[in-house]
């Protein structure tokens, strides 16, 4: 018996020049930084203040941190294909040999979906919502750092996978029988499956957690009706997260009997079916796009207002047109495989019930509209980033509304129309959205704006970049080129595809921006310094201090109406009118630090390492280790400490010097 | 006006580089469904380009440094606009909504084509990495080759040996799955003389990227001449062949077969289902080697 399961030295990809010189990359960033720590002696800081804390805001932060990490990584796919494809016209091959080129397109859909936007999203909602709340933290603490390090966990192992074995050729929707031990013997199916139930077990506790926190915790006065808009669609995205996520996990769960335990749910043979795994994975994975553009439409109402001077126009078509989608996004699966040969009647009720959905988000693109009517919209770069979107999600919208009619789709289906279209509503959707929502939020976070300047000429690399890379991919869709093709042997196709490859190059100038822009800010801190509500703004996160202090508010906020702060200021703020008096500050119950969450996905990590490379005994280590820290967190004495009068006081007296100073 | 005059003379070489793609139909269905294509895109188009363009204008019109913009902060909800702003998508909707569901019924890929001609049937089963033809009424077979009488409806009935593959004709028509153990059908026709392209939409591993044939869509003497020429060479795509054909293989060049057994299609689609099939024991599926 080999104590090493499946694991030894052919597991790494000596051979592969590419790969080695991504992981030796890989591995020299992960030194430098650690080794940056080191220097700074900061291990204690980090451990103390970041990795082991139950913050909201913290933990919100370290989500959006992971997203930009693997936006990076999934960028790097995202060029390597679109090079590869620039080339390899007619005869030639290209560089990426199919086996490596299978895995590049298979890990930018799975990093991109699940470890880039999904971080992002959830990271907003983190640190947002229990401030518009106007509360102190989340429903349950010390679960939401277990889901964040569960999603780190997740991303984790990918990450391993480029260094140690190999990632699954099976794309990222993995269909089975592709995906099964038949056809996908290695061990990169197992790093796929691993990694999205390590992080989807996570993302479905932040979903619990959150639509815990936003039905039974809201600040005194804030009825449902009162919620700003953003915590309306984080309530429908988190609904979303706790009904698709158990099938995910469920169908990924039945894909892993039939490897590890020889069962039969999607195999050719033994009665299994593979038309149920593709049923399964889009039963999760249309709700899956509501999920993740939900929050952001959110955003845009939130920015939208804000730099318009005016409240939302028409706030309940808004909160009903979000639970329109939440519910409809359920009835709309099969969309996603009209040709496999359904009768008729199916494929046109699907059809129509996919326009449906496009009825309620038609009323938020013309919400948002009047929104700005009659207002100052002051071009910021968040309202860059929302104006591109309104522009661009509208034809991705259209695309998309097209393919719902299954004659066309029978046409366009695995075409790179679909691709166009797919990232016409992710990057002009969700992409722009959470770099509004990271533009707009920044200063509550850190207390300092980020670059203007940066902001607005990363924008435009993005719009442009845009343009040029994915309008190409509808022509050639048009012509007939179907995705994940390795080699092409159409010469009428390659100018197209190199314009979509410079395209991805101003894309990358725009991500250079990106960290030009965080870098430049950071340096110039002092002079970016901002005060707490920066933006003029209407709800009540900007009622605090910039960044907040770990209780977020010193007095627990009363509402009376939307747009809470808005009204406070256009009232006079309260704290003011009582001159000369010390506010009386009382003390705050606040949850302790715990290390669960990062010694649980410890512990994760070494269980889906082990389950993958077949190393039993590790498994149960790791499996018992986990059972042990959940024992020791349940026996806990004390889980909250108190914040006293005084230390509020004293913060807020800081805070004071430093504004005025 | 000049960006618009180069956008609109870009669009035109792109749109001219579009031949052989599925805005170059040779057939009816692959008409009827660019027709759909057109139709809907400009039902959505009408609500689209004014939507865009409102949205630019008012952003512009509105920006906080316009001193003869109004300001008003009070315009939060009017009943009337909300109607209009729930009533455009949904009429948008309702129409191409019909158009949607009148063409699932119309160019349900299993409708036969309504024609005098009697259909040609053609089984296609598609292997790794690699598509079989079988014409069980010629009794003739070929891989990567498919031949078709133009004007003739052909009826195809569809399977796989392996992975899902999508069978794909752009320039005639509809794309339909083939998955083991299940037949699909997919009725198609060529107008027009002439060779086109054929490929598997669905990813379906190493060699997909080869899964390319040609489409020749000649006239019936034609088609009697490549049957006939057929029969007479090659070899004959018995028990044995197939399990050697099975094997994975990639960048397969065309190849026929004079004669085939009878009912290969059917034992392969039992196999596939995991039935006992007696007359043949055929491996349906081919065990990828670990790399």
């Amino acid at each position: 018996m080999n104590l090493l399961g499946r694991l030894d030295w052919n597991a790494i990809p000596l051979h592969e020049p590419i790969i080695m010189g991504a992981t030796v990359f890989m591995v020299l960033i992960v030194a430098v930084v650690f080794g940056f720590i080191t220097m700074k002696g900061a291990w204690l800081y980090l451990w103390r203040e970041w990795i082991t804390t139950v913050d909201h805001k913290r933990i919100g932060v370290m989500y959006i941190i992971l997203a930009l990490v693997m936006m990076l990584r999934g960028f790097s796919d995202a060029i390597m294909m679109r090079a590869q494809q620039a080339v390899a016209a007619g005869g030639a091959q290209g560089y990426l040999p199919p086996e490596h080129f299978d895995q590049i397109f298979s890990a930018h859909g799975t990093i991109m979906i699940f470890f880039m936007a999904m971080p992002f999203v959830v990271g907003l909602m983190n640190f947002v919502v229990p401030l518009q709340l106007g509360i102190r933290d989340v429903a349950f603490p010390t679960l939401n750092s277990v889901s964040f390090w569960l999603t780190a966990s997740g991303a984790l192992l990918i990450n391993v996978s480029l260094a140690i074995g190999e990632f699954s050729k099976a794309g990222w929707t993995g269909y089975a029988p592709l995906s099964g031990l038949q056809f996908s013997p290695g061990v990169g199916v197992d790093y796929y499956l691993w990694s999205l139930q390590i992080s989807g077990l996570g993302t479905l506790l932040a979903g619990v957690n959150f639509v815990t926190t936003i039905l039974k915790m809201r600040a005194p006065g804030m009825s449902l009706m009162r919620m700003p808009v953003f915590c309306w669609t984080a309530l429908a995205t988190n609904l979303l997260i706790v009904a698709a996520f158990p099938i995910l996990t469920a169908a990924l769960a039945m894909l892993l009997l039939d490897r590890y335990l020889d069962f039969h749910f999607f195999t050719l043979d033994a009665g299994g079916n593979q038309m149920l795994y593709v049923n399964l994975f889009w039963v999760w994975g249309h709700p899956e796009v509501y999920i993740l553009i939900l929050p952001v439409f959110g955003v845009f109402s939130e920015v939208i207002a804000t730099f318009s001077r005016k409240p939302l126009f028409g706030y309940r078509s808004m909160v009903a047109a979000t639970m329109a989608i939440c519910v409809l996004s359920f009835l709309v699966w099969l969309h996603h495989f009209f040709t496999m040969g359904a009768s008729a009647a199916v494929n046109g009720f699907f059809g129509v019930m996919t326009m449906i959905i496009a009825v309620p988000t038609g009323v938020k693109v013309f919400n948002w509209l009047f929104t700005m009517y009659g207002g100052r919209v002051r071009f910021s770069v968040p309202v860059l980033w929302a104006i591109g979107f309104m522009v661009t999600f509208v034809i991705g919208g259209m695309t998309g509304v097209l393919m719902a009619v299954p004659p066309a789709d029978f046409q366009l289906h695995n075409s790179v129309f679909l691709i166009a279209h797919f990232h016409n509503v992710i990057i002009g959707g969700v992409v722009f959205g959470v770099m509004a929502g990271y533009n707009y939020w920044f200063p509550k976070a850190f207390g300092f704006r980020l670059d203007e300047r940066w902001g607005k000429v990363s924008f435009w690399c993005w719009f442009t970049g845009f343009y040029l890379a994915f309008m190409p991919l509808y022509l050639l869709g048009l012509m007939g080129m179907t995705r994940r093709m390795q080699h092409y042997d159409n010469p009428a196709w390659q100018p197209w595809l190199v314009v979509a490859l410079i395209g991805t190059v101003i894309i990358m100038a725009g991500i250079a921006c990106q960290v030009v822009q965080l870098v430049v800010s950071i340096r110039n801190r002092e002079k970016l310094r901002v005060s707490d509500d920066p933006w003029n703004a209407r709800t009540l996160e900007w009622a605090t201090t910039s960044p907040p202090p770990p209780w977020n508010f010193a007095f627990q906020p009363v509402v009376a109406g939307l747009d809470a702060y808005w009204s406070s200021k256009q009232r006079g703020r309260a704290k003011e009118d009582k001159p000369g008096l010390a506010p009386d500050y009382a003390p705050i119950e606040m949850p302790k630090n715990s290390a669960t969450g990062f010694v649980t996905a410890f512990f994760a990590v070494v269980i889906g390492f082990a389950l993958i490379w077949h190393i039993w005994w590790l498994a149960s280590v790791g499996a018992f280790g986990a059972f042990l820290t959940l024992i020791a967190f349940a026996f806990r004495r004390h889980s909250e400490f108190e914040v006293t009068a005084e230390q509020i006081a004293r913060f807020e007296r800081a805070h004071q010097a430093g504004v005025a100073a | 006006m000049r960006y618009s005059a180069l956008a609109l003379a870009l669009i035109g070489v792109a749109l001219g580089g579009c031949s052989e793609g599925v805005l170059d139909p040779k057939g009816p269905i692959a008409s009827a469904e660019r027709l759909i294509l057109f139709n809907s895109l400009g039902i959505m188009l009408a609500i689209v380009i004014p939507t865009i363009l409102a949205t630019l204008a008012v952003a512009f019109w509105f920006r906080a440094s316009n001193e003869r913009a109004s300001y008003q902060p009070d315009f939060t909800y009017s009943g009337r606009l909300e109607l209009l702003v729930w009533s455009i998508p949904m009429m948008t909707v309702l129409l191409v909504g019909g158009v949607a569901w009148v063409g699932a019924h119309d160019l349900d890929p299993r409708k036969p084509i309504d024609s005098s001609v009697t259909p040609v049937t053609v089984q296609v089963v598609s292997l790794d990495w690699k598509w079989l033809f079988i014409y069980p009424e010629q009794r003739i077979a070929s891989v990567n080759k498919l031949v078709i009488p133009v004007g003739t409806p052909i009826k195809f009935d569809l399977t796989s040996s392996s992975v899902m593959n999508s069978f794909f004709l752009p320039q005639l028509g509809s794309q339909i799955y083939t998955m083991s153990g299940m037949a699909t059908r997919l009725y198609l026709q060529a107008d027009h003389i002439g060779t086109y392209a054929g490929l598997s939409a669905m990813y379906s591993g190493e060699g997909f990227s080869d899964m390319r044939f040609n489409v020749d869509a000649v006239t019936d003497d034609g088609f009697a001449q490549w049957v006939r020429e057929t029969r007479e060479t090659g070899s004959v795509l018995d028990e044995q062949a197939y399990t050697d054909l099975v094997k994975p293989s990639k960048a397969v060049a065309p190849v026929t077969y004079r004669a085939v057994v009878p009912d290969l299609f059917s034992s392969i689609v039992n196999a596939g289902m995991g039935t006992q099939d007696s007359s043949l024991s055929i491996c349906s599926t081919s065990r990828r080697a670990e790399r």
